[in-house]
């Protein structure tokens, strides 16, 4: 079985959980003895993990033929594809993309990011797919969140092969609702021309059912898991005087920090000995810092900016409370990654992975008194916390990749 | 003559309303009573008066040949007066017909037994003198909550001067031996036990509906024993008569069927204590570590299996000596009510049986809240500062003070006497 994936991250280089997801469920399925895939990205670093998979960078890809000799191409982008693959994929353009902005290769620089010509580099993606869909070898395409969705609709409308997308958020799940018509009009299409729709959660596939009208049998929920961290055990929890308490993400509208800032003031009321971290950045971190002080906890309530690779994890071991009071997740694989670290989490009931965990408190994420005496019990009851933290590692330990993979390859037998 | 021998036990927990920690020190009033009373009330409509008039039917029918022994907590006797005190009426009209027996057991519906001997002494007297106010007769028989039994419980039972108590038919317990017999305490020959045949039990509790059971066929099994098995024990919760087994399953005509059926094999109904009294024990039991009547394993992980559930155990049980101190009437009752069984079973993760919670998780946080806040009252009265010894010291000086106030004023009034003359 070969796949044609497309993605728009992958680690190291991620900028959000699309990439964690991808790199996770990749390797999961390539356990599979007889599973090959090949995984787009717009512009891979060449630092990638490649040993269970072949990743192909968009911004190498030709799409308007150039003639160059093979020593060019060579010094040129020899250190992230080989010349004689770039000849070969040059013979897959069929198609006349000139109008199109690309350098001395025919290729088209992607910035791989979510810039404000996002819009633009979504359709220069498309192109991108067509050259593949016509020179590689492959069964199945796969498209991960929306962003891939016209390349893979592309690549099918060619090859004629099915697609299956995978639907990691909605729009919906972005704006609260206020969604953006010209997203919804690409995630609409990519689900109408799909075979198949996956889902991280229930929840998003009701989203996907409801608000993109497509029939239930066509959707199918496949949760995503955790990847387990090798170096679990350097992570350690330093003995403070106070008690922890974190929030780690994007600091915006669909990540609810808000109700973490009014549920640590309602703790605060009551309690000593517990500090509050609001840790990462986003549009909504100046008004947080406003509303902190307001509350006139700020001595207690701290901001640490944007973390990263190690610190991320670090950050989650020393807390003694994770909290997640997201608005709308359709996952949400931070908890699990805080679990997995033995650190205790609260998570919003709107939150995917609420699904799956047993052992985590789950709160709605408006309810900021049944959060402010979660984060009390734990604080403040020490089985609590050791029961949490026992049962909540074993049982993050317990959902596997693999188990999503497999459930990934029946849906792949079923449009085949 | 092979009998059977009928326990229905009755219990309904006082529910805690959500307590938040910021109610803590604020709000000294715990319980759900709408919802307490909506749960009691639909026992009591859909099962406890046509189960009672049922049986007051069968008592009359069978000229007095149909008896049964009813085991009812403390908690809800005192839920029945409040909210349902026609079922406490019914059940004066039972008891007067001689056919049942009330059995005595932990007034909470407590864990007492297994953690704290003294306050298990305190709350089956507590129950005795509610069953003996009530029916005109103290129990002689012991029925333990959940059915919880060890050699070191059956001990305490005995010296409480309990006849008779009976234990669930655990395979580790039994191994070969059948439930259909007396049997006796390990080293105290006194105490008989009977077991419970947790197979009919089941059948008839669980499986009624399912198996489309009917008296006949019931009553043909147990007559196909071996013909030296004399008692078949039979428990389970009064509610299977209406709320497990709803009224439409039949299982109120199947009750009603049972006596003519039995007494067609020649089977008779006996009381625990009538029985236990004229029947000598095959064997004894011995019961190293407590049993229970749930599960597969029969033993006390659904409210003791897990970190949460030993933490608020451990907690709990610390305190009770400190309690016992104090004559505050509302703290007492909460005590009480904070040690039924129910509240650890919501904590379970794996059979949380009845629970209103979400998780094992919200269990634990709301009972705790209530319990830091009751210790909070208990430390206003007595201080954890203090140790039990000194405290229990000056208790005894603060209740003696009276005497003693009293004695030196008349030693007083005896000097000024003599010096007037």
């Amino acid at each position: 079985m070969k796949a044609l994936m497309f993605g728009w991250e992958f680690p190291p280089h991620i900028l959000g959980g699309l990439g964690t997801a991808s790199y996770g469920l990749t390797k999961g399925m390539s356990l599979q003895p007889d599973m090959e895939i090949t995984f787009v990205i717009p512009k891979p670093h060449g630092d990638e993990d490649q040993s269970f998979l072949k990743i192909i960078g968009a911004c190498n890809v030709p799409v308007v033929w150039k003639e160059n000799n093979w020593d060019y191409v060579n010094h040129r982008i020899g250190k992230v594809m080989h010349p004689d693959e770039y000849f070969w994929l040059r013979n897959g353009i069929n198609y006349n993309f000139n109008r199109i902005h690309t350098n001395d290769l025919g290729c088209i620089d992607f910035s791989g990011r979510y810039p404000d010509n996002l819009i633009e580099e979504i359709a220069n993606y498309e192109a991108v797919a067509s050259v593949l869909a016509h020179q590689v070898d492959f069964d199945i395409i796969h498209s991960h969140d929306w962003l891939t969705y016209p390349a893979g609709v592309f690549a099918k409308q060619i090859s004629g092969k099915p697609l299956v997308i995978h639907v990691h958020a909605t729009d919906f799940d972005r704006s609260r609702g206020q969604v953006n018509p010209t997203v919804y009009g690409i995630e609409k299409r990519g689900m109408d021309m799909a075979d198949h729709i996956m889902t991280v959660s229930e929840l998003t596939r009701q989203i996907v059912i409801e608000k993109y009208h497509q029939h239930p049998n066509k959707v199918t929920t496949v949760h995503n898991a955790v990847e387990p961290l090798p170096d679990v055990e350097s992570f350690t929890k330093t003995e403070r005087k106070d008690k922890v308490v974190c929030f780690l993400g994007r600091i915006t509208m669909q990540k609810g920090p808000e109700y973490f800032v009014e549920a640590a003031a309602r703790v605060l009321q009551k309690t000593k000995g517990v500090r509050f971290v609001m840790a990462g950045s986003g549009d909504m971190m100046h008004a947080m810092i406003d509303l902190a002080s307001k509350r006139g906890i700020s001595d207690k309530f701290h901001f640490t900016g944007f973390l990263k690779g190690r610190q991320v994890n670090e950050m989650l071991a020393e807390s003694d409370v994770y909290i997640m009071p997201s608005v709308s997740e359709p996952f949400g694989i931070s908890p699990l990654e805080a679990m997995q670290v033995g650190t205790p989490s609260i998570i919003s009931k709107q939150s995917g992975c609420a699904e799956i965990l047993t052992h985590a408190i789950k709160t709605d994420y408006w309810d900021i008194d049944a959060m402010a005496d979660a984060i009390y019990a734990i604080v403040k009851y020490p089985a609590m916390y050791k029961s949490l933290r026992e049962l909540g590692r074993d049982e993050v330990n317990n959902i596997k990749w693999y188990d999503a993979g497999l459930k990934v390859r029946v849906i792949y037998d079923s449009v085949l | 003559m092979r009998n059977i021998c009928f326990y229905f036990q009755i219990h309904q927990p006082i529910r805690l309303d959500r307590y938040r920690f910021f109610d803590i020190g604020q709000k000294h009033f715990y319980y759900d009573e709408f919802q307490t009373e909506e749960r009691i009330r639909n026992a009591v409509e859909q099962s406890y008066l046509t189960a009672n008039r049922t049986i007051s039917e069968m008592i009359k029918s069978s000229n007095g040949k149909f008896k049964c022994s009813f085991s009812i907590s403390g908690i809800t006797i005192e839920l029945l007066e409040q909210y349902a005190p026609e079922v406490i009426d019914s059940f004066k009209e039972l008891s007067k017909t001689g056919c049942v027996e009330f059995l005595a057991e932990p007034f909470a519906h407590s864990l007492a037994s297994v953690f704290d001997g003294a306050e298990f002494e305190r709350q089956v007297k507590m129950h005795s003198d509610k069953i003996e106010l009530l029916f005109g007769k103290r129990p002689t028989s012991f029925y333990n909550t959940e059915l919880i039994y060890s050699d070191e419980i059956g001990e305490m039972i005995s010296k409480m001067g309990y006849k008779s108590t009976i234990v669930d038919e655990a395979k580790h317990v039994l191994g070969w031996k059948s439930p259909n017999f007396i049997y006796k305490h390990a080293y105290n020959p006194k105490l008989k036990l009977f077991v419970r045949n947790s197979k009919l039990s089941d059948d008839l509790a669980f499986r009624f509906q399912n198996m489309s059971l009917t008296a006949e066929k019931f009553i043909q099994w147990i007559s196909e024993f071996p013909a030296d098995e004399k008692i078949i024990n039979l428990a389970m919760g009064y509610e299977v008569f209406g709320v497990t087994q709803p009224a439409y399953t039949g299982i109120f005509d199947f009750l009603k069927a049972l006596p003519y059926h039995a007494m067609e094999h020649q089977i008779g109904f006996v009381l625990p204590t009538d029985y236990a009294k004229k029947t000598e024990a095959v064997d004894s039991l011995s019961v190293p570590y407590p049993t229970s009547w749930v599960g597969n394993d029969k033993d006390l992980t659904p409210w003791l299996g897990n970190d949460l559930q030993q933490e608020v155990s451990k907690k709990l049980y610390n305190e009770s000596t400190r309690v016992n101190l104090s004559k505050d009437k509302p703290l007492l009752n909460d005590w009480l009510c904070l040690q039924s069984s129910d509240h650890f079973r919501y904590m379970s993760h794996k059979d949380a049986y009845g629970t209103n919670y979400e998780t094992a998780y919200d269990a634990f946080m709301n009972y705790m809240n209530v319990f830091s806040d009751f210790l909070e009252r208990l430390d206003t009265q007595f201080p954890s500062t203090i140790e039990n010894e000194e405290l229990t010291e000056l208790v005894t000086t603060i209740n003696n003070q009276e005497k003693e106030i009293e004695k030196l004023e008349n030693e007083i009034k005896k000097l000024k006497a003599k010096k007037a003359k």
